[in-house]
């Protein structure tokens, strides 16, 4: 290891500045959507809102680069309106991993 | 979708009746209000979509409390309750609920729900509890919130969706006079003037954490956080006998109901590990919950649904009922695992804690015409005090809030809203959208539901509930540390204040009613005999002038069917030998 003792010394920072330098991060966790949407069947794209509306947690919604459903909260209750009432069975809910 | 301060509006409205909570007993009250006056303007209003919301979203299985001429007596059937609730019942109200159901369930009949009937027209009704024979079985009732909604329709109801209520407005007597919510996809805030308020938000379903840690893989609809508890609470309502938890019999991890109520009138029945019965029904309630208990925490556990001995024609019939009603994903669980009932016992476990009239006794209280203790505010369903009043009593006691509250809001003028109310509320609610940073709402709602579970759960510990307090006050402090991103995760922050109020309720009332009684609801370690000398009352509780929680005996009103000393004993023989010779 060369070269370290050739870094400068930075000046002390001020106790406040330093404390300043903790930023709040956040990590998203990672989760596997229990609910999927067929996209070649989905025809969200023609004004379809079915499975989004009968959500009962309101977790479903329309992707607006695809224009297609797609689950967008993991809060499932596995209670199947959403496949039930779509009208091209696009929709296919499985139970989440946690129970499955 | 940022929903930052400028983009958000304030929409006001005025209607005479607004009824909260579009599910089961919701949309039988406006019907009703409408039915008893047409000039009425009534709102229905619904986090969800009225459509699907509620416990009964995908249909039901039966019904579990129906008093059907020839196969029982509304005092049969007030007498069982009593017995079953150990006592403790307003028994006006049940009897109320039990002359009522018939012409209740007609109705539906009419509407178009479809129950079953024999060969002679006549339902078909089984025996599920320890005395008398309600269980009315509906394999076709999936249509169930179809049929209300087209009556919905019919009768001109307005319908508002994805509004979560969050608190009611009150006048200068007391008398509820409107409402506040947000809208959980726009966040903008919703005040609605009233006359008169319905709450029907159902059971408090996200209390205790289910076994799989899985926060939203409740037994009840996990809409219901106990918004409703939490709403009347706020507006100086009295709540009855809250330490009557809900615990129910479920298949495990996945947490439905096994259903022995559709297997038991087939010949499926409750068993242990041995595959041999310990309770001589399955009919739910405190009683028959300790027995699964201990049978659980026995060398004999775990607890399993026994199907395996039925003939191939009976499971298939009851696997088109179990995988098509209710909770349908049943069938899905059951393959994952595979586990066939023609094969293997389904393991069963107990649910989480929660609060529930319509399965226990817990519930804000009201009377026979569905009034609270707060003028102008009516309640209905299962976080309504009527005991063990199900499906068919959410139905009833909507009817009943419907047309008390129509009668009530005539010749009545709208009153001044409290603006200090409004601005109040506004900043609690949007608080963690405009906060910079802070805790998710999930991380929150899990932290407070572990505690429900280690500090609440029975057996209770008074040492245990009274560290549950100081925690549940700690997790008071961290909510104005919760951040939301969008309006989504606003509505799950608003529901994690709803939860920690009905913890801190749950503890409070539990540590008050220093007895045991209705087996593992209320079973406390340390005083665990019944003491029907000081603890035969309702306790209630309530927000007292100073704001805090207080609780407080009430008399048992004089029963008017009365009971002899030896039917008062007939649940405290659930288990199977338990009988004397
Ligand atoms: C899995 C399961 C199986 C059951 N099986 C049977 C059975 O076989 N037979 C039987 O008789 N009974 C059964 N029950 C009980 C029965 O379903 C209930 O007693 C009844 O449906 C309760 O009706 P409710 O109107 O009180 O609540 P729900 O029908 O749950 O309606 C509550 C509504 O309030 C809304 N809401 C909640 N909070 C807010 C808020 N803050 N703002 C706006 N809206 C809000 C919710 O979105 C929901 O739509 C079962 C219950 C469950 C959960």
């Amino acid at each position: 290891m060369t070269g370290c003792e050739s870094v400068p010394l930075l000046p002390e920072p001020k106790k406040r500045d330093r404390e300043m330098a903790y930023q709040p991060q956040e990590i998203f966790f990672r989760s596997n959507a229990p609910v999927t949407v067929d996209e070649d069947l989905c025809i969200a794209h023609k004004g379809c809102t079915v499975c989004v509306d009968v959500c009962p947690m309101d977790l479903l919604a329309i992707n607006p680069a695809t224009q297609k459903a797609y689950m967008a909260f993991d809060e499932c209750w596995y209670c199947m309106p959403c496949e039930k009432d779509c009208p091209t069975g696009a929709v296919k809910v499985e139970i989440p991993y946690l129970l499955r | 979708m940022t929903h930052s301060a400028k983009n958000r509006s304030t929409l006001e409205q005025e209607y005479d009746i607004v009824v909260i909570g579009g599910g089961t007993a919701g949309p039988m009250a406006a019907i009703k209000a409408k039915e008893r006056n047409r000039e009425l303007r009534v709102l229905l209003i619904d986090k969800a979509n009225v459509k699907r919301s509620g416990a009964i979203s995908m249909g039901m299985d039966g019904l579990n409390n129906a008093i059907i001429p020839g196969h029982s007596t509304p005092e049969q059937y007030t007498k069982e309750i009593t017995i079953a609730n150990d006592g403790i019942v307003n028994q006006a109200a049940v009897y109320a609920y039990a002359t009522h159901s018939f012409e209740t369930l007609s109705q539906l009949d009419r509407w178009g729900v479809k129950f079953e009937k024999d060969e002679t027209g006549d339902y078909a009704v089984k025996k599920v509890h320890h005395m008398g024979a309600y269980v009315l079985p509906m394999p076709e009732g999936h249509d169930i919130k179809k049929v209300l909604y087209r009556q919905l329709k019919r009768a001109r109801v307005s319908i508002t969706n994805r509004v979560v209520c969050t608190r009611l407005l009150t006048d200068e007597e007391g008398a509820v006079n409107g409402l506040m919510g947000f809208d959980c996809r726009t966040a903008d805030f919703h005040v609605i003037k009233a006359k008169a308020v319905i709450l029907a938000c159902g059971a408090a379903g996200r209390l205790g954490l289910p076994s799989s840690g899985y926060l939203m893989g409740t037994y009840e609809n996990p809409t219901n956080a106990g918004d409703g508890y939490a709403m009347a609470y706020h507006a100086g309502a009295e709540l009855a006998n809250l330490e009557c938890f809900q615990i129910n019999p479920l298949i495990k991890d996945y947490n439905g109901p096994a259903c022995a109520y559709v297997t038991g009138p087939l010949g499926g029945y409750t068993a242990n590990n041995k595959g041999e019965r310990f309770i001589e029904c399955d009919y739910w309630s405190g009683q028959m919950m300790w027995e699964f208990h201990q049978e659980l925490e026995s060398g004999n556990g775990p607890v399993f649904l026994k199907l395996d001995h039925l003939a191939e024609e009976t499971i298939q019939n009851i696997e088109e009922i179990l995988h098509s009603n209710e909770r349908p994903s049943r069938g899905q669980f059951h393959a994952n695992r595979g586990t066939d009932y023609r094969t293997q016992m389904v393991e069963m476990h107990i649910s989480e804690i929660g609060f529930c009239s319509g399965h226990s006794a817990s519930g804000v209280w009201v009377n026979e015409k569905a009034e609270t203790s707060v003028k102008g505010l009516y309640s209905a369903g299962d976080m309504a005090a009527v005991p063990h009043n199900y499906m068919l009593g959410a139905f009833t006691y909507g009817w009943f809030a419907g047309t008390n509250a129509a009668d009530f809001v005539a010749g009545r003028e709208f009153s001044a809203v409290d603006a200090r109310q409004i601005e109040t509320e506004k900043a609690r609610v949007y608080a963690p959208l405009d906060r910079e940073h802070g805790l998710p709402p999930a991380q929150v709602e899990y932290k407070l539901r572990r505690f429900v579970n280690d500090y609440l759960q029975p057996p209770k510990v008074t040492r245990k509930m009274q560290i549950g307090l100081q925690r549940f006050s700690d997790i008071q402090r961290d909510l104005d540390q919760i951040k939301a991103h969008n309006a989504h995760e606003l509505m799950r922050a608003m529901e994690v204040s709803m939860i920690r109020d009905c913890a801190e309720m749950a503890a409070r009332a539990s540590l008050f009613r220093a007895e045991s009684r209705w087996g593992l609801y209320h079973y406390r370690v340390d005083h665990p005999q019944r003491n029907d000398s000081d603890w035969f009352c309702h306790c209630h509780l309530k927000k007292d002038e100073k704001g805090e929680m207080s609780s407080f005996k009430k008399a048992v009103e004089p029963y008017i069917i009365p009971l002899d000393a030896e039917e008062m004993q007939a649940y405290d023989r659930l288990r199977v030998g338990a009988f004397a010779a």
